[in-house]
């Protein structure tokens, strides 16, 4: 299993906001289990998810030289569930950014339903003494998490540059160094 | 300027959401960490929003020192020495050291942490 909880980026304003979504399928095991009949994706997943979202958003907006990791989550209700089949968006609002962390509002919603609203503080990890015990690999931000993001903004090149009507030879469907993140 | 009791009734709004504990467990003598159970990540969490509720700037290190106990010469025998404590003091000019000083055992410096303590701390940033 891959642990990447959001499956696209829609929106990704740099240190401002960031919308996610995260599709359900039958294919994940973990719906077999929670539960047998009753395929609900676990809340402790969602928060997963949002805190993917915002870990990227924060980490973005510093780029990515801090190792982001979750802290705390002081406030998180839950609305409703969410089951295979269902589609659910992530929307991230960065409220707090400082050298020793960030705090984001997190919401996820169902056929925009509000399904959940979590508040989530990421603390940097002191860079040296992560190195110490961690090396030197930023293991926070992996390349496969990171994809999502790429994917996102390679996209939105391409977008841009179709309606601008120009050609891109080089860009042959791979992603872009990432331009500023809009 | 708020009054002392508004910046503490702020104080122990603050210290509920960032805690989750019900608001008469923050008396001014509750210790953050003893009483209300305050953990390291609180800390930074509690700058937040203390920040935010009273629109003040808290650079880092300022209300949550880092290394206080990194000199060799402020401590002895688990305890703060005269210059440790005199560190303590400039780097803590809000704190009330009056019966720490009597034990300064590092271990007791938590204790320092107190709600009324916060309180100071913010009246002085909003005085200043």
């Amino acid at each position: 299993m891959r642990w990447i909880w959001i499956d696209k980026f829609l929106v990704f304003k740099s240190g401002e906001f960031a919308r996610a979504i995260k599709n359900l399928t039958l294919a994940e095991e973990h719906l077999h289990d929670h539960f047998p009949g009753y395929p609900v994706m676990p809340a402790s997943l969602i928060i997963e998810g949002l805190a993917q979202t915002g870990g990227i958003l924060v980490g973005e907006a510093g780029g990515f030289t801090e190792k982001v990791v979750l802290a705390k989550i002081p406030r998180a209700e839950f609305f409703g569930v969410a089951c295979a089949g269902d589609q659910l968006v992530y929307e991230v609002t960065l409220k707090d950014l400082r050298s020793e962390g960030a705090v984001v509002e997190a919401k996820a919603f169902l056929d925009g339903e509000l399904l959940a609203d979590a508040e989530i503080v990421f603390a940097h990890l002191d860079n040296s003494r992560a190195n110490q015990i961690f090396g030197p690999k930023n293991f926070v931000f992996t390349q496969q998490l990171l994809g999502v993001l790429d994917l996102a903004k390679a996209r939105q090149r391409s977008r841009e540059t179709e309606s601008s009507g120009e050609s891109d030879p080089e860009s042959n469907g791979s992603p872009h160094q990432p331009a500023s993140s809009t | 300027m708020p009054t002392n009791d508004e910046i503490y009734g702020k104080v122990q709004a603050t210290l509920v959401d960032a805690l989750g504990v019900d608001e008469d467990e923050v008396t001014r003598e509750a210790t953050l960490q003893g009483d209300l159970g305050a953990e390291s990540i609180d800390f930074l969490d509690i700058v937040f929003r203390l920040e935010r509720n009273f629109g003040i700037k808290i650079p880092r290190g300022e209300l949550f020192p880092d290394n206080l106990m990194a000199d060799p010469e402020w401590v002895a025998d688990g305890k703060l020495t005269a210059k440790g404590l005199s560190e303590l003091k400039s780097r803590l000019p809000f704190a009330d050291l009056s019966r720490f000083e009597a034990d300064p055992d590092v271990e007791r410096i938590g204790d320092l942490y107190t709600v009324d303590m916060l309180v100071r701390y913010v009246e002085r940033k909003l005085s200043a």
